[in-house]
């Protein structure tokens, strides 16, 4: 999927390296460590507060507030990116639902109709799909990537600008991730909690295609990475 | 038959359709792929299952020709 030509798109962020697997996932583990190094100062604050004085208990708390609300804006902000944009009139958003549904496989068109979210497997994982952005679950993993792209038109309906997304990254899915903006990178736990109904249905339907396809490999003597619990907390 | 599709404010136009017989449709078709790729869209086309391709010229064996707007980061 990612050896054919670059988008044309990449020219307009000529800066910037091929969002290639490596490249992904050094951003995701400096992403949790930017977020570490945010949070970090505040819990160290409180212990020492609470160690020194124990009547400073209440403002530890606020501390260990502020700790706590750092990562979960993060997760905000990734789960903004599969919000729905409702532009266009009913006809236009069926008659575009109707191209894209040509697209896209039997399982997909049944999650799309569930979700208004598409769900597409590639080489660096699955992706979801929205009309203004998309989430890569990373191959073997349960962390997620979210980017926000999108196409700058205005009056568009939604499937349309999903559709738009969905060529892209058949096109070329490493200038795809090269083009799109980085919003927020973590543990799936974390965004799901943060995504309405749609969503969490949509992300799981991407875990669990992302654990078939790591099941498949396993069988043809793959070795894929062992699968994190698909919603159960664990470290950023 | 086969199709060149712009994606719009309307869900989809078509913009040309032509046959491998009739060489005047593919004529006014190649003009308007070109009328097209001018005004700012990008032309795809799906070449198998799961993978799309961009094309500079009108590929008169294909289907279907989709024309879309350029992506950028949000």
């Amino acid at each position: 999927m990612s050896g054919s030509a670059p988008l044309p798109e990449v020219a307009a962020v000529h800066w910037r390296q091929p969002a290639d697997a490596r490249r992904i996932d050094a951003r995701g583990r400096a992403w949790t460590a930017t977020t570490a190094a945010h949070v970090t100062p505040f819990v160290g604050a409180s212990a020492l507060l609470l160690a020194l004085e124990p009547l400073t208990f209440p403002v530890g708390l606020v501390l260990i507030g502020h700790a706590w609300a750092i990562p979960e804006l993060y997760a905000k902000r990734g789960a903004n990116v599969l919000r729905r944009k409702a532009k266009g009139t009913a006809a236009a958003e069926q008659t575009a639902l109707g191209l894209l549904g040509d697209l896209v496989g039997h399982r997909s068109r049944e999650v799309l109709a569930d979700t208004g979210l598409l769900v597409e497997r590639a080489d660096l994982g699955t992706w979801i799909l929205g009309p203004a952005g998309a989430v890569l679950v990373r191959e073997g993993t349960s962390r997620v990537h979210c980017y926000c792209v999108g196409v700058d038109d205005p009056d568009l309906p939604p499937s349309d600008r999903i559709a738009h997304l969905l060529l892209a990254l058949r096109a070329n899915e490493q200038s795809f991730a090269t083009v799109a903006n980085l919003a927020f990178s973590g543990a799936a736990w974390r965004l799901r909690r943060r995504l309405p109904a749609d969503g969490r249905r949509a992300l799981d339907a991407a875990l669990a295609l992302e654990r078939a396809h790591a099941r498949e490999r396993g069988r043809d003597g793959g070795v894929p990475r062992p699968l994190g619990a698909e919603v159960a907390p664990a470290p950023d | 038959m086969s199709r060149l599709i712009r994606m719009d404010h309307t869900g989809h136009t078509t913009v040309a359709e032509w046959t491998s017989e009739d060489t005047a449709a593919q004529e006014a078709a190649v003009t308007a792929f070109r009328e097209q790729l001018d005004s700012g869209y990008l032309a795809m086309v799906t070449t198998g299952v799961g993978h799309a391709e961009h094309v500079r010229e009108l590929p008169l064996e294909a289907d279907l020709v989709i024309l879309r707007r350029p992506i950028a980061g949000g």
